[in-house]
């Protein structure tokens, strides 16, 4: 039949055409937009960023920030994929109910965190009911920067954690459960078995996880901006600023093609690291 | 080395009982095959004794120490599961050695003792190579290198060939007889082919629904069942059952007669090998429907007073479909079964 070769294509053209249109379009208007730096050259926009009061500490922010959530989101993860596995019954609805984060959007979930940790929040009633503080106590502002910090962690923790365990749990249900009965049986510790079986058997899982994670923590946005407005200034927030606010939009495009070199620096690092040895592949 | 002694060890899932009450010993050093259908719990059995599976009740022995309430790794056992369960990201030195690593023997000792075990099951070759580039044969030999390595008491088999092709599976049930033997180790094997546990075991357990039927050397358990179930699992062709009525002190149809103190009805089992081939009017006529060429013989399907018997034949027996033929019984290899219960006489 004459139109079976062409099928495949045909198939896959609404998907491509769709990906062309809204992402491949603007990736190169965006990139093109950046280096468009008018009377100032090629690396206009860019000299414009750097010169950015915000610049430097949007860029210490963000990276503190996915350096730490990041991490404590795999152990945590890892953790509760674990737990996950052990448990026999009701273990669906278990998983159900910590994905739940999973259908909130991250503004909200950032608005849900600030009526808990404002002035005078969920938080601080509880604590001044134990005799804990005298009255509102300020947790969110510019002058108290490390419970802020440690506020929009938490935040963070609870709206996206659910992406990973879902990719961890689904890789831990795919190790035979052989593997652990005959580390087991040979006599491994239970941390031994963890290191030396479970998580070289995982590496595929954590690998994904760690991408999409780490690649989502950089364009960590919405959940700041609610919990801490400007207080705490990082990078998407910045391109944000000067799109919205300041109405450049070159300077704008310069901040989201610096995220995306990082994100993919991210992702290359990631894949070399983690990399599996092809032939110790299962 | 030790002995495996289990002691009324039940199993219950549920109201479902998996295992009843069962008792075995396996003697230092001896090879045991646990033989039964699947779903007869002779893997729940295996389980339980590796520590993998709790037990509903009753005591497991090893040597002379109770580890029925220990840890598998506790229990002085190594254990070959049917998958491999080699794992993928180790090479095959590392599999071989993992034992070893978690008892933190010393590099020089777990150096030997995978050496010698690598070459008992001829893996010497591949120990830098990781397991993804082996075939599935040689997968086995390195879970059972890795078993041996620790130089286990004991050593448990959960139906370790079934995955290998039927050549494959001859070849390395032959070797793991030979490499078993040598090392001396107590082995209980798991297995639904009557084949592997004829070929293997010292002693084979028929297991069904939960209870062992019988315990015995292969050629007893395959000339001399105990119960209806043993003569029907055990043998290809299964044993041949005649509806008979003993009476008079013996029990006797067309050309047959032997002694037997039971009155009514049982049944008669014989192998389709054991008897001989005469004219109908001097044995049991058998009315020929099927005449299967086997090679090294012939395997006929028929009737004996309307019911069904398979008998092997002389490959050049000059036999035809529809023919009416003699079966000539010999009393010293027949059984006689109890029809209520299906029990031996």
């Amino acid at each position: 039949m004459p139109t079976s070769r062409w099928l495949p294509y045909l198939l896959i053209a609404p998907a491509s055409v769709f990906l062309a249109v809204f992402f491949a379009v603007p990736l190169v208007q965006t990139i093109v937009l950046s280096f468009d730096g008018g009377p100032a050259g090629l690396w206009g926009n860019y000299q414009r960023m750097l010169g950015d009061l915000n610049f430097n500490v949007s860029l210490r922010n963000t990276f503190m920030l996915v350096l730490t959530v990041v991490p404590l989101q795999m152990m945590l993860a890892i953790g509760m994929g674990l737990m996950l596995q052990k448990m026999q019954r009701g273990r669906e609805v278990v998983l159900w109910i910590w994905t739940i984060p999973l259908g909130v959007s991250d503004l909200a979930a950032g608005l849900v965190w600030l009526a808990i940790l404002q002035n005078t929040g969920y938080l601080n009633t509880f604590l001044f009911h134990l005799g804990v503080i005298d009255g509102p106590t300020a947790w969110l502002n510019s002058e108290t920067p490390m419970t802020l910090f440690i506020a929009v962690v938490v935040a963070e923790i609870w709206r996206s954690t659910a992406v990973v365990l879902v990719i961890i749990v689904a890789g831990l249900q795919l190790i035979p459960k052989e593997f652990g009965e005959a580390a087991d049986i040979f006599g491994a510790s239970a941390w031994q078995k963890l290191t030396r079986v479970t998580l070289p058997m995982l590496k595929p899982s954590l690998q994904s996880a760690l991408i999409l994670r780490t690649v989502l923590a950089f364009e960590v946005f919405a959940a700041v901006y609610a919990i801490g407005g400007r207080n705490i200034p990082v990078l998407v927030g910045e391109a944000y600023v000067w799109q919205r606010e300041n109405q450049n939009y070159s300077v704008a495009a310069a901040y989201a093609v610096l995220i995306m070199v990082i994100s993919l620096a991210a992702t290359a690092v990631y894949l070399r690291l983690l990399r599996q040895k092809p032939e110790a592949q299962a | 080395m030790a002995a495996i002694t289990i002691e009324g060890v039940s199993k219950r899932f549920g109201a479902a009982m998996a295992l009843e009450q069962l008792d075995l010993t396996v003697a230092d050093g001896e090879f045991v095959a646990l033989l039964g259908p699947s779903g007869c719990g002779k893997t729940t059995l295996l389980r339980i004794i590796a520590g993998l599976e709790t037990r509903s009740s009753g005591r497991v022995l090893i040597g002379d120490r109770d580890v029925s309430d220990l840890p598998p790794a506790q229990r002085g056992l190594a254990m070959v599961f049917q998958n491999y369960a080699v794992f993928p990201h180790l090479t095959v030195f590392e599999n071989v050695a993992f034992g070893l690593r978690m008892q933190k023997r010393d590099e020089a000792t777990i150096d030997r003792q995978v050496k010698r075990a690598a070459d008992l099951l001829q893996i010497g070759p591949y120990l830098d190579r990781y397991p993804a580039k082996l075939s599935g044969g040689q997968r086995q030999r390195v879970a059972v290198a890795r078993a041996l390595a620790v130089e286990p008491a004991v050593l448990l088999m959960d139906e370790p060939l079934s995955n290998l092709d039927a050549l494959l599976r001859l070849e390395m049930r032959a070797e793991l007889k030979s490499v078993l033997k040598e090392a001396g180790t107590t082995t209980l094997y798991v297995t639904h082919d009557q084949t592997e546990a004829m070929g293997l075991a010292d002693r084979i357990a028929v297991m069904h629904k939960g209870v062992i039927e019988q315990i015995d050397e292969p050629t007893r358990i395959y000339s001399k069942p105990s119960s209806l179930f043993v003569g029907g699992f055990v043998g290809s062709p299964p044993m041949n059952f005649l509806n008979l009525v003993a009476s008079g002190g013996s029990l006797a149809c067309d050309g047959f007669s032997m002694p037997l103190t039971h009155q009514g009805p049982v049944l008669l089992g014989f192998r389709g090998e054991d008897v001989a081939l005469v004219e109908a009017s001097r044995g049991v006529g058998f009315e020929v429907k099927v005449i299967e060429p086997m090679g090294s013989h012939l395997l006929l399907t028929g009737v004996v007073n309307g019911e069904r018997i398979r008998v092997v034949a002389p490959p050049q027996a000059d036999i035809a479909r529809g023919m009416t033929i003699g079966l000539q019984l010999d009393a010293a290899r027949v059984v006689v079964m109890d029809t209520q219960t299906g029990k031996a006489l």
